[in-house]
This record gives C-alpha cells, structure tokens and sequence, in this order.
C-alpha cells in the first residue's frame, strides 16, 4: 500500500468507480478509499432493475451495474481501500493530504495530486421536514428500510404509510409489498410526484396502493411503536388545511423526502458551495473553486439516473488525473451560467472558454411542470442557443449541448431560462 | 382505447392500445414501447427483483432477478416460492438460483457475484 497517488477518490459508489477507471485510463495512479466493506456504494441496496439503459443500453439491476464497474476497476492496478473514513482533505498547495481512519490501518495521511470527491448524498430525516407528533419506533428513511430488507434481511414493519413520491418511495412501496407487508398509503407534499411515471404506474398502481397528492402527515401517534398517523390535505403554499384531516393506523412510516449532498469534506477543504444545488460549484470540467479538487455525482447535485452520475463521473476522474499529470487550466476566460426565470440551477456554473473543446453540455432542472416549453441560453442580447421540450418537469433532469464556438466568442456571462409555449 | 405509461425505460411515454383497430399501438417512441403496449394488454407480465437467502457471505441475502418478465398474476406465488429457498456462498452473477419459478418455464438468477 503507498501514500502517495496522482489521484485520491473519495467513496467508490458509482461515482467513485466511474472517476477511478477514468482517471486510471488516461495514465494516473488511483486509489480510491470506501468506508463501506464494499465498493458499489447505494447501488448494492438499489437491487430493482432500470439502470444502465443510457449507459449499457440493457436493463440492469443496482447490483448488476455496481458489479461491472467493480470487475473492471479490479482489472486495474487503482488500489481500494474499503471500511475506511475519510475524515479531512487538507489543501497543502499542489499536494491534497488525504485523512483517513480505518480498523485495519488506523490514522493515516494519503498525498494526492488531485482528488475527486464522490461522496454521493444522504436522505433528510424526520428532523430535516420537522414533522410534529410522538417519537415512537417504526419512523425511518426509505433508504434505511431499503438497507435493511434488501441486504440484512430484516422487515421493518407490517403495515406502512410512505410520505413522500420520489422514486426511492415508490420502490420501496412495491418491495414492502412484495414481501408481505401492508402498505396503505403513498403520501406526496407536492399535486404531482417526484418520481418517474414508469414506477407510479408498477410499484403503485400494480398493487392498488393510493397516492394521495397534495397531503402531508401532521402528526404521528404511538407510545412505543407507531400506531397511527394523521394525514391533512394541504393549499396551494403547502399549508396544512384545517379540517381536512383523516387518520391512518399503521406501524411505520417511511420517508422518501428528499436527498442532500455529503459536502462535509467539501467544506472542511474551503471549498465554494452553491446553496441552489448544496453542492459545489463546478467548472466545465468539474473542478471546484480550489485547483486539482473535482466533484462528481450526487455530492454535486442529484441526479435522477445513474447513468448520468457515471458520464459525469468519467469526465471528472480524466481531468483530475490529467490535472496530476501537469495540465492547468486558464481561469481567465470564465463564463458563469446565470439562472433565468423557470431554471432552479445549473451544473456547471461556470464555464472556462478556453477548457472547451467542441462543445459543453449544461445540466439544470425547471421549477414547474410545464408542457411544451422553449430553453433559451441568452448573453446579453445574443442568442446562444434555443432548445424545444414536449414537456418539462422539477423530477426529470434536463440537459442541453452548447457548441464551444459560440462561447468562445461572448463577452458576457449567460444565462438558461425556460419559458411554456 | 386503452391508455398505458410505457414501463421499459425512464422516459415513461403515454401509450394508447386501439383494441378496435387489431391493437394498434400508438405515443410509442421506440419499437419496444409497442411490444410493451401488446403485452400489457393481451399477457401481462412483471420482472420480479427480490432477495433469497444465502449462506456463508458477508451478507444474509442475495439479490436475485426473473430472467424473464413473469405473468403479473403469479408475483406473489413467486415470492413464496423465493422466500422458502436458500443458497449457500459463493455465487456468481447470472448463476441460476431458483429453477422453474410457479411451473413457467423461467428461473431467478442471482444479480451479485457473492
């Protein structure tokens, strides 16, 4: 084992392992350090199919998907280190020290040219949504019941309320489902839900579980262990309506309320955040706001496909490692991409005109559910780009390709705005 | 009309089945929408995920996969049938874990190597 490498990951999720091969591939040393006793990150639990038909063009399960990017980052020379902690990235000019912690090897300092942080994201909690009522057994994250059914084997309850639409919701209604529990409600803040139309219709519709749009629960009642919830209608602000309230017995409540990216590491390294993505602002090639530290995946914002973490994840890990082998990018001619009227953020944020090579796709999500819609990429008075949609919506993330050309040739900053037609 | 969501990939495009019409399948942007759509409505069928039992990993489960979508109606009879089976480590991805699943002809197969 060395402590020393062109390029330190940390977190071997499919993140982590997409920026390892990279990196790897374009002529740098690699390690990447994982405190889980696996590298696959999320996709382990993740054991439904859907992913890798972008990427693989065929329909994969979670584990499936993980185990490829293992088996081909095994056929490296990267080293892994797993059931290890990274605890601070000390920014030493050219050199990143790597802090780490594990049973095996104790406290241990890694020298790193560059890092890519991979550290994904983690699920809001009861705290995070504040939801008011007794503090019994039975309330826990979607993601935690997912752990427990799908990898230790246990089933958290038998009849079980899910507050929240997102996808990781809706699986796990059908996976409780299958596995013999009760689930008797699908309960959704927003009049229309997060997640993808393909899983409303086989995890919800498939076993007749009601999704209630625009309810949220106002109270959850048990001593020891959940007996029921109360769930209210809410208005149009979100607002709980007085009144329209109605009881459901259950003994769990799942959440499926949310991600938000692991940037703990990230700020500890002084690293510029973006309250919009709560993750780090980004240049064209995923380098943060401090040189020869990249981001890549749901750390820098979240993504509603793997497939797209892994793309990001590739272009991160070969300029990290093409950062380590010398390369330095002029800051000078940087174009920050401004958010317009209709457009939550985007990623990057910033673009280094003279970095472009053809072109540079941006990433954002719409604020609303539009139907037919136009993207316009403005400069000043300039049209730099214009772009059709069908439809448009907050949970389908959108992508649009900016020819380098036209870029090269602005003075100003731009700026993505969506307008409905 | 019978109106479907396409289930085969993440774009979820809005089908419509013109049983007057022999089935013809419309809103489909791909060819696999349209088999989607005719399956759906003639022979409906589910790719069941889950987990069985294995012995001597790290781990209590194995995540599994029907190779092939299952008729709808037979899910739960297949999930007994997974539940009362176990496995014993190691096990490769792809490797048949349960054979024959409800008498259809198709097996789980294991989706880890473990």
């Amino acid at each position: 084992m060395k402590n020393n490498y062109d390029v330190v990951i940390i977190g071997g999720g499919p993140a982590g392992l997409a920026a390892a091969i990279s990196a790897y591939e374009t002529g740098a040393s690699v390690l990447v350090v994982e405190r889980d006793r696996e590298v696959g990150g999320i996709l382990n639990q993740c054991i439904h199919n859907g992913f890798g038909l972008h990427y693989f063009k065929e329909e994969l399960t979670g584990p499936e998907y993980a185990g490829k990017f293992a088996d081909k980052l095994s056929q490296t020379e990267a080293d892994v280190l797993i059931d290890t902690m990274v605890l601070k990235i000390e920014n030493a000019g050219d050199i990143k020290k790597v802090h780490c912690i594990s049973t095996e090897n104790g406290y241990q300092i890694i020298d790193a040219k560059s890092v890519v942080l991979c550290m994904g994201c983690r699920e809001r909690t009861r705290g995070a949504i504040a939801i008011p009522g007794d503090r019994p057994a039975g309330v826990l994250t979607a993601g935690t019941a997912q752990r427990y059914v799908n990898i230790e084997g246990w089933m958290p309850g038998k009849r079980i309320v899910i507050l929240g639409s997102g996808d990781i919701g809706l699986i796990m209604a059908r996976r409780m489902t299958l596995e013999g529990a009760k689930v008797l409600a699908c309960i959704e803040l927003c009049p229309y839900s997060n997640g993808l139309t393909r899983n409303i219709v086989q995890c919800l519709d498939d076993f007749d579980i009601p999704l209630y749009l625009s309810h949220t629960i106002t109270d959850i009642v048990g001593r020891q262990r959940v007996e029921k919830v109360v769930v209210s209608k809410v208005d149009e602000n979100r607002m709980p309506i007085p009144g329209s309230e109605f009881e459901i017995e259950c003994d769990t409540l799942l959440l499926s309320v949310g991600l938000i990216p692991e940037n703990e590491l990230t700020k500890g390294a002084g690293i510029e955040l973006d309250r919009r993505t709560n993750g780090a602002f980004v240049y064209e090639n995923m380098q943060t706001s401090v040189d020869g530290i990249f981001a890549s995946g749901n750390v820098v914002h979240v993504h509603d496909l793997v497939d797209f973490v892994t793309a990001e994840s590739t272009k991160a890990g070969k300029a990290a490692a093409e950062y380590a082998l010398g390369k330095r990018v002029d800051s000078n001619d940087c174009i920050t991409v401004n958010n317009g009227p209709g457009v939550n953020y985007t990623v990057p944020q910033r673009i280094r005109t003279s970095n472009l090579d053809k072109v540079v796709e941006v990433f954002f999500r719409t604020n609303a559910v539009r139907g037919a819609s136009v993207i316009k990429v403005l400069s000043g008075d300039t049209v730099v780009g214009e772009y059709k949609r069908e439809r448009m919506a907050p949970g389908e993330m959108e992508k649009i390709v900016l020819p380098a050309a036209k870029l090269k040739a602005l003075s100003a900053d731009i700026t993505v705005s969506v307008e409905s037609l | 009309m019978i109106n479907l969501v396409c289930i085969i990939c993440p774009r979820g495009c809005r089908l419509t089945v013109d049983e007057k019409h022999g089935n013809a399948v419309s809103g489909n942007l791909c060819p696999r929408g349209a088999a989607y759509a005719l399956s759906e409505v003639t022979d409906s069928r589910r790719t069941i995920t889950s987990t069985i039992k294995i012995e001597g990993s790290y781990c209590q489960r194995c995540p599994v996969k029907s190779e092939r979508p299952i008729p709808k109606g037979l899910m739960f009879e297949a999930m007994k049938e997974l539940n009362a089976a176990s496995i014993k480590a190691p096990v490769k991805v792809g490797d048949v874990v349960l054979e024959n699943v409800c008498g259809t002809g198709i097996n789980f197969i294991s989706t880890k190597t473990m």
